[in-house]
């Protein structure tokens, strides 16, 4: 059994953001492993560990060069090997499902983890749409997966709370919070992770184009009165936001 | 033509259908307006699409009873192909967000997702959606005849009714069988108002330092203020709060009138649920915690000290 777990770089949630020439500037921030890719390798890991026959566990990303950490990071988590498509073009979630569905057909992958949602694009279709490409059945938001003969059963959140499904592989998995605890990669796990293998193929090779172009970026600013008060006498500062929420914002009665 | 899938809940359209009316209409494309209707037992529904729209279609069948992301892409991708839709609108809800990217994939489409803003640039859409977990605007522009757009909740005004109801018709389609089967639901209970409804949210975080905390701050000032109930992740993870509260990138988006943060810190995960607030109002002892960043007004106080003093002066 193959399982592909497709991982992507994002900004370190801690950073700020700044928008140079047109996009979200990356360069000297930090930058890490996206937290709901994350569970997905982990869930990939445990399925492994988990005694599903000869399991191999496969990381993706679709990136420029630097995404190798973000890979290494999956590698040292436990990935057996990974493999970067690389490209410095800002591709969107539609064009890299191409990509990930070629990658799954020629690794010949029987299940698929993707992060429920992208900290950059805020996207929830990467899993989705790769399973559409692959006329596979998909799962969104799985906040509980077990595997057992070839067939998952598991719980994931809908619209209004959360159903308990099961569904035959091949299949596509998108991950949610409380799926698992993602492991700290430990000193000799990222140290092996830098022996194991990581195959770079350009992305010419899949032969997909942007269905998106980005025409513009801005940072969020909407003005804030930042009218903050000491709060030592409890009683005032009370009686004076109450006041400010009636008579400034007009919001309660 | 622009095709809108019709949402709806026990015989009523949904307040996302008249906002994304609302979409199609200020678009500035050419076609006829077509809402869509599936489900079983959706006459009313479809009565009530009528006033909206140039045309309804209507597929009112069992095998409908019940949303299937497979079951409902290909519905939808179906009509889009027999109406040659250049645009095909869908609801940013879990279920919309879940299947629209396979509708994409079927029409060869773009796909543009949460969109705030949609416009006709010339013959090319032009949206606007938010990014980066809500702290970036990004504006993009479809490639390709056909754009595949699900739109943010809460982002357009509800659309009014027109004076001429449109004709209706019945949906000529195929449809595969559901491969993932639903064996149990569980569905979000709370005797409060709604998250995605209230006007005024009281939300509470670390800082309140225990369940039975929560309750005598958090609970005590929503009650008195008639306001909904958020948490953070954090105190979701504990297990002081149920998932259904939980406001932020794994949980709820918000936009209330005033969101009240009480002991919360403010990690950028929780501040891309709430972060379009109209007013955002937090109490928090640490006053170098990011929340104040974004607040329109603030206290840095002891939040158990705090709050029944706001709830004493609020029944004055």
């Amino acid at each position: 059994m193959r399982i592909l777990t497709v991982v992507r770089q994002v900004l370190d949630a801690e950073e700020s953001v700044s928008i140079q020439d047109g996009s979200v500037a990356l360069d000297g921030r930090k930058l890490v492993l996206d937290t709901m890719d994350e569970y997905g390798v982990e869930e990939a890991l445990r399925l492994r560990e988990a005694g599903a026959a000869g399991a191999e566990v496969i990381a993706l990303a679709v990136g420029p060069a630097r995404t190798e950490e973000a890979l290494r990071s999956a590698l040292a988590m436990g990935a057996d090997r990974a493999i970067l498509v690389e490209t410095d073009l800002p591709l969107d979630v539609i064009a890299v499902s191409s990509v990930v569905a070629q990658v799954a057909r020629s690794e010949q992958i029987d299940l698929i983890f993707c992060g429920g949602q992208q900290a950059d694009w805020d996207s929830h279709a990467l899993g989705a749409a790769t399973a559409e490409r692959l006329e596979w059945p998909q799962t969104t938001w799985t906040s509980a997966l077990d595997l057992q003969d070839g067939v998952l059963n598991g719980k994931h959140d809908v619209d209004g709370g959360s159903e308990s499904f099961t569904v035959p592989l091949p299949a596509v998995v998108t991950t949610q919070q409380g799926l698992n605890e993602p492991r700290y990669p430990t000193l000799p796990n990222i140290m092996k992770a830098k022996k194991k293998e990581l195959r770079r193929v350009p992305l010419g090779d899949y032969g997909v184009s942007p269905k998106l172009k980005i025409v513009g970026a801005e940072v969020q600013v909407k003005e804030r009165r930042r009218n903050i008060f000491d709060g030592k006498d409890a009683s005032a500062a009370a009686a004076r936001l109450v006041d400010l929420l009636r008579n400034d914002a007009g919001v309660i009665g | 033509m622009i095709l809108l899938v019709v949402e709806h809940s026990g015989g009523k359209l949904s307040k996302s259908t008249l906002e994304m009316t609302t979409a199609a209409r200020g678009l500035g494309r050419e076609g006829p307006i077509t809402l869509l209707v599936l489900g079983s037992g959706v006459g009313s529904v479809a009565e009530q699409a009528a006033g909206l729209a140039d045309q309804v279609l209507v597929a009112d069948k069992p095998e409908l009873a019940q949303y299937d992301p497979e079951v409902w892409s290909s519905a939808v991708a179906q009509i889009a192909q027999q109406g040659e839709a250049h645009t095909v609108l869908i609801g940013g809800g879990r279920s919309g967000r879940e299947y629209s990217p396979r509708v994409a994939v079927k029409l060869d489409a773009a796909l543009i997702e949460d969109a705030i803003s949609v416009a006709d640039r010339n013959g090319v859409l032009v949206a606007a959606h938010y990014t980066f977990l809500a702290r970036v605007t990004e504006t993009v522009e479809a490639e390709g005849p056909v754009t595949v757009v699900t739109v943010k909740p809460g982002a357009f005004a509800a659309a009014q009714p027109l004076s001429a109801a449109a004709e209706q018709y019945d949906a000529e389609l195929e449809l595969p069988q559901p491969r993932v089967r639903i064996t149990g639901k569980t569905a979000e209970k709370s005797e409060r108002i709604s998250l995605a409804d209230a006007d005024l949210v009281v939300s509470g975080g670390r800082g309140v330092d225990s369940p039975e905390g929560f309750k005598q701050l958090v609970e005590a000032l929503a009650d008195q203020l008639g306001a909904a109930v958020g948490a953070t992740r954090a105190i979701v993870d504990a297990g002081w709060r149920p998932y259904s509260e939980q406001v932020g990138q794994t949980g709820k988006t918000v936009q209330p009138k005033a969101y009240i943060a009480v002991g919360i810190s403010g990690a950028v995960q929780h501040l891309s649920g709430m972060n379009k607030s109209k007013f955002i109002v937090a109490i928090n002892k640490d006053a170098n915690a990011p929340i104040f960043k974004i607040a329109d007004y603030g206290i840095v106080g002891d939040v158990h000290q705090i709050i029944p003093a706001m709830i004493t002066e609020l029944r004055k």
